[in-house]
């Protein structure tokens, strides 16, 4: 699976607080969730981004709170994926479950910089800095995951399964 | 093979002798829980997938807590989603207005979750029942779909970081600051995917309230799971409360851990975690002169009897400070009757404080105590992030609630001793 887009950065500990202000989670709309995205780590993210754009992040990205509205505001504010040096766990199990693709890559989140052109194979774990001109590698993503985040999600995929 | 508590609790929930760190397990789960936030998108999930039946109505547990009572028509739509599926499901486990708390106060104190469970929450906070001697972690919506249909969750065994804590605790340090003390010195991803376990002479001593608030925060270190192994201490609080068996597992001696970290609790003073991260925890001593505009006393973390017993003391004979305010949250129906018949709201309204139903509230910045922008306020909850209490321009100051009492009297963070040595 080969996903490709512009980079926006953002530093270490970015919690679901950031991501999604539990302030709009009376709703569960994805577009009016996605109209918050990163709210309070960026006013004007969601204006500044385009559809397939990447999040390139520090550590420990999705700390904090179990909303699984954080990857679906990020996914339907359309990012196609997100790198960090490290993920927070139940951000990472909500990420995949909702579709939405993230790796693991230190070298990556280090090195890339905000507006280069990115290039991404899934199932290789290949991350191409077009920009950069640098190619780094996370962990493939392994099949199952693929079908999860081909399918949107678990539960399309559990539908589709049966 | 030798385990850990946490590795067997996961092995007896997949029908095994023993588990390994690293493996990947599908076991079965004892309890389930979601709430006004997170049970919406699980229930509607369900619905997708075209599920006619939870797998059993005594195992799921619907809390709306949040943003209850109702703070507007939107919450108010996903309160009545809850209440829709609890009817047609007879979900055993459903609460609402006079009987519905704050859910990680309200499970154990309903004996809902016993020692020796694996249990699986729609709420980062789940790890709370750690405290009683069960496996207990949170998910997202989706991971609580799929057991509210299948009864099963998957998981990856995690490595177990050991705590040892040894000596006496200093006056005025509770559970909340061991937690706080400990984020502040491995940081909020110092124990991410592993489990936390707290053990030693001081945790031995340790209340069950000051327990649960230990276990809450591991979440704030990044852990799967915090467990403390059950004792007398357990017996006594579970006992009573207990509907069904349960079991008390412990750790071998010889089992692995990938770290083994020891404190004295002689230098542990009261905690104070400064804007915008837990690990930033700094000694009552050292926190100088920052004035506060509201205080808030409750939560999962911190809304239980001997939390609002220890703000009462500090209170008694005080005011609140002029321009300052106190709003005092009772995590359940039955803490808040209890605190009512003791007397202590008596010396809360005398103090000037507000007293509010049991709810989440002003703890993820839902309502009743929200903070304006350059507002501060010291809390009792477990989160400080940017823009948690309010404004994306306020402060969170997290404390213990002596502290968070005697900042409420002082208008200022404060040690209790400033208050109770006049």
């Amino acid at each position: 699976m080969l996903l490709k887009g512009r980079t926006w950065r953002f530093g270490d500990d970015i919690d679901t607080d950031a991501i999604i202000p539990a302030r709009y989670l009376n709703t569960t709309d994805p577009e009016e969730l996605a109209g918050h995205c990163m709210e309070d780590a960026d006013r004007d993210f969601v204006k500044k981004i385009n559809s397939g754009d990447i999040i390139v992040a520090g550590k420990n990205f999705g700390c904090g709170s179990s909303r699984e509205h954080a990857p679906i505001a990020i996914k339907a504010a359309g990012i196609s994926c997100v790198i960090a040096k490290s993920f927070a766990r139940i951000f990472f199990r909500n990420s995949f479950n909702m579709g939405l693709p993230i790796l693991e890559c230190a070298e990556a989140s280090e090195e890339i910089k905000e507006g280069d052109e990115v290039e991404i194979d899934l199932g290789k774990g290949e991350i191409r800095d077009l920009t950069g001109g640098k190619t780094f590698f996370a962990r493939p993503v392994p099949p199952f995951m693929q079908s999860l985040v081909e399918a949107g999600g678990l539960m399309e995929w559990v539908k589709r399964a049966r | 093979m030798a385990m850990t508590i946490t590795e067997k609790i996961l092995a007896a929930h997949t029908g095994r002798d023993e588990v390994s760190p690293g493996e990947l397990i599908q076991a079965d789960v004892d309890i389930a829980l979601g709430n006004d936030i997170t049970a919406p998108i699980a229930i509607n999930e369900f619905r997708k997938a075209g599920a006619k039946k939870v797998f059993d109505r005594d195992k799921i547990a619907l809390i709306p807590d949040h943003f209850t009572p109702n703070k507007d028509i939107k919450s108010a739509e996903h309160s009545k989603v809850l209440r829709d599926f609890a009817r047609e499901h007879r979900i055993t486990n459903y609460f609402e207005d006079g009987e519905v708390g704050v859910e990680h106060a309200l499970l154990p104190e309903q004996g809902i979750v016993l020692p020796g469970d694996l249990i699986i929450g729609a709420d980062s906070h789940t790890c709370t029942y750690g405290a009683l001697g069960a496996f207990s972690t949170g998910v997202g919506s989706t991971d609580l779909a799929a057991a509210m249909i299948t009864g099963k969750a998957w998981f990856k065994v995690p490595e177990t970081i050991k705590f040892i804590f040894s000596g006496k605790l200093n006056k005025w340090v509770s559970g909340k600051d061991l937690i706080l003390f400990t984020i502040g010195k491995i940081g909020v991803d110092g124990a991410l995917y592993r489990s936390m376990e707290f053990s030693g002479e001081t945790i031995e001593n340790l209340s069950m309230e000051s327990r649960l608030a230990l276990c809450n925060m591991a979440i704030e270190a990044g852990a799967k799971n915090g467990i403390i192994v059950p004792d007398d201490v357990t017996r006594a609080y579970v006992e009573k409360r207990a509907k069904r068996p349960f079991k008390f597992y412990k750790s071998d001696e010889d089992a692995g851990y990938t770290d083994i970290i020891e404190f004295d609790t002689k230098t542990i003073e009261p905690q104070v975690a400064f804007p915008h991260l837990p690990e930033n925890t700094r000694n009552i001593s050292d926190v100088g002169d920052i004035s506060i505009d509201q205080v808030v006393i409750g939560s999962c973390t911190n809304g239980r009897m001997e939390d609002l017993r220890v703000a009462a003391g500090i209170l008694k004979g005080n005011k609140v400070a002029p321009y300052v305010r106190l709003i005092i949250i009772p995590a359940t129906p039955a803490i808040y009757r209890a605190a009512m018949e003791e007397g202590l709201f008596k010396i809360f309204l005398d103090s000037k404080a507000i007293i509010s139903p049991p709810t989440c509230g002003p703890c993820l910045g839902g309502h009743m105590g929200i903070l304006a922008a350059g507002e501060r306020a010291v809390s009792t909850t477990n989160r400080n992030f940017v823009g948690r209490m309010g404004h994306p321009e306020s402060e969170v100051y997290l404390s213990n609630p002596a502290v968070a009492a005697a900042s409420a009297v002082k208008g200022r963070i404060a040690s209790p001793e400033e208050v109770m040595t006049r």
